[in-house]
């Protein structure tokens, strides 16, 4: 017997005890769909009245829990800076050619780009009026840059994704989240306190501090899986690449 | 009585688990961690879901509307983007593991057969 097959034998029973215990203490939670978790509806009362914003989950992560945001931004920058120290070697080697070479894929690529990078410009900026935020849109707009290399190739991709701009912009959207709660600390108190005024409920100046801390994030977020995406890219396909007949 | 959404979140938290405990290879591991984790998203929704409630949105609709659970979704939105950066992490480790013993087996990798 394989020692994966013993494994597998002690995994079941023991499983099937969490499994009794996960389900036991699941049977005890709301019916589904007969949630009256006193939090949630509140916020749900307030937010637009209180922050003139029109979407409840932006402002609990960019306002009421903002320090919770803030701890995972925390976890992703670490996540990034880890890949960073594992991944990166420093001399950046001759560059592989590997040019696309279909005219079409060029073309659809190039209107694609676009659309997606402003797709994801969208979802940040109205982040927190309609569905969106800086979570969403950052990964999009990340995406939208990775098309670059699908499409147009690994040259254009390395001239785009430059270690030298996006670990400095990975920075500023962390920071920019820890300046602005410290802003609020000096200017009203609390740390993270929404201290600029509400604006005009359901127009793109409202919300005081939270398109800040939402542009901030998705600056962070969309260097962090940039700078991912580049990592890995340099240290697994390039290599590919480089060995095809130029 | 409906706890359907429950028991899908729990089965998948166990069907990750199996997974991880099983696995042969460190990719596969990573990826039944995210599996694992997931599990906690789709409890979260399934706590936070109201009969007939819509989006915590209030555009277009007036505040008050029966809705959701905020908390919940915030919670999630931002795990779920976090922890792609974290299984990153993880790729990279493996990786690193990877070139420098040649296996993806835990198994074969002294320092990790237990």
């Amino acid at each position: 017997m394989t020692r994966a097959r013993i494994r597998a034998i002690f995994a079941v029973p023991v499983l099937a005890a969490l499994g009794v215990f996960l389900f036991w203490g699941l049977a005890g939670v709301p019916d589904f769909g007969g949630f009256h978790g006193r939090y949630g509806t509140i916020i749900n009362h307030r937010a637009t009245p209180e922050r003139h914003t029109t979407n409840a989950v932006t402002a609990v992560v960019f306002d009421y829990r903002g320090v919770d945001t803030l701890g995972e931004e925390f976890i992703l920058f670490a996540a990034v800076v880890g890949v960073v120290l594992l991944l990166r070697k420093g001399d950046e080697g001759e560059p592989p050619t590997a040019p696309v070479r279909s005219e079409q894929v060029r073309l659809v690529g190039a209107v694609m780009v676009g659309v997606a990078f402003l797709i994801g410009l969208w979802v940040i900026a109205f982040g927190f009026v309609t569905p969106g935020g800086g979570f969403q849109g950052g990964v999009v707009v990340a995406g939208a840059l990775l098309l670059v290399f699908l499409t147009a190739g690994y040259r254009p991709w390395q001239r785009l994704a430059k270690e030298r701009a996006l670990d400095p912009l990975e920075g500023l959207g962390v920071g920019s989240f820890v300046a602005i709660g410290l802003a609020g600390l000096i200017a009203s108190g609390p740390f993270l306190h929404n201290f600029i005024a509400s604006g005009r409920t359901g127009t793109l100046a409202s919300g005081g501090t939270m398109p800040l801390l939402n542009w901030a994030t998705a600056l962070a977020v969309a260097a962090a899986n940039v700078v991912l995406y580049a990592e890995f890219l340099e240290h697994y396909v390039a290599p590919i690449f480089a060995k095809e007949p130029r | 009585m409906s706890y359907l959404a429950y028991a899908v979140a729990g089965w998948i938290c166990l069907v990750g688990l199996y997974g991880a405990i099983t696995s042969r290879n460190l990719i596969h591991l990573a990826l039944c961690l995210t599996v694992t984790q997931s599990s906690t998203y789709v409890l979260l929704l399934s706590i936070g879901y109201r009969r007939g409630g819509g989006a915590p949105i209030f555009k277009g609709t007036v505040v008050g509307t029966r809705s959701v659970d905020p908390i919940v979704q915030a919670l999630t939105l931002t795990d779920v983007v976090v922890s792609v950066t974290v299984v990153g992490l993880i790729l990279a480790l493996a990786l690193d593991v990877h070139t420098k013993t040649g296996t993806a087996d835990p198994e074969k990798i002294a320092e990790m057969s237990g």
